[in-house]
């Protein structure tokens, strides 16, 4: 006798399941830690100070695959006073690092939107480098409900 | 191939704060899927972007894998003086796009 659905059904089911957790397992992922580091790395010793920046993300995600980010900096944009870059990061993205912009007097505005994967609920942190030497940031915690890596995991 | 949309106004007032969109057709393979079988798929993104205006540069952004398939940048610059904007996205495999737009100040 051929196999059953039922027996189909169950082996798949078991199968998926495996397959789901041997990407889960495999993939390393960034912990608050390795998110640290990679802060460490773009800013080397310096305070990082909340405030100045926001950070736009909406805070219940359906779809991480694609989720508009905005990130505003309040600065006046002149020559001595402007933001020279931008970078965002994730706490449980499979790599810390979404991106880093680098602006300058010439931008008018510090005032970037772009689009981002997000692999989990987490939180998402913005840090600003502005020309006088100081960094701020904002974070923001949000939830996503289909994730960007692992449903990508079989294709 | 790649094909890319630029959105900007064609023509703008001396010191105007301008917004320039950028869109690119670009899967960014993260690098962290894996095929039916279980191979690996080798990571395939855009890793730099850089616009300039008339040769200066005035944006610049380094992207990872944590950026969506079809990298969209949206930015602002100061309308200086009447040029082109050119704008350079280079990444994994050789890739490499140019694509330029000119705008005249008034």
């Amino acid at each position: 006798m051929g196999t059953t659905r039922r027996e189909f059904l169950v082996l798949a089911g078991g199968l998926a399941g495996g397959l789901a957790l041997a990407v889960t397992a495999e993939d390393a992922c960034a912990t608050p830690e390795t998110m640290q580091e990679a802060i460490r790395k773009l800013v080397g010793n310096a305070t990082i100070r909340p405030g100045r920046v926001r950070l736009d993300l909406p805070p219940l995600i359906d779809n991480g695959n694609a989720v508009p980010m905005t990130v505003t900096v309040e600065s006046p944009m002149t020559a001595t006073d402007h933001v020279k870059a931008i970078h965002v990061v994730t706490e449980k993205n499979p790599l810390p690092n979404v991106v880093s912009l680098y602006l300058g007097p010439r931008a008018g505005r510090a005032r970037v939107s772009t689009r981002v994967r997000l692999a989990d609920t987490q939180t998402v942190t913005a840090i600003a480098e502005l020309s006088d030497g100081t960094f701020w940031s904002d974070s923001v915690p949000v939830v996503v409900v289909l994730s960007a890596c692992l449903e990508e995991g079989l294709i | 191939m790649a094909r890319a949309v630029l959105s900007l106004p064609a023509k703008a007032r001396h010191g105007e704060v301008i917004e320039i969109k950028t869109l690119i057709a670009h899967a960014m393979e993260t690098g962290f899927r894996r095929t039916q079988l279980g191979e690996p798929i080798p990571r395939d993104i855009i890793t730099r972007f850089v616009c300039t205006y008339n040769g200066d540069e005035i944006f610049r952004a380094e992207l990872h894998p944590a950026i969506a398939a079809n990298p969209l940048l949206a930015f602002t610059t100061v309308a200086t003086e009447s040029g082109t904007l050119e704008f350079k996205w280079s990444g994994d495999r050789g890739f490499s796009l140019t694509e330029s737009a000119t705008i005249a100040v008034e």
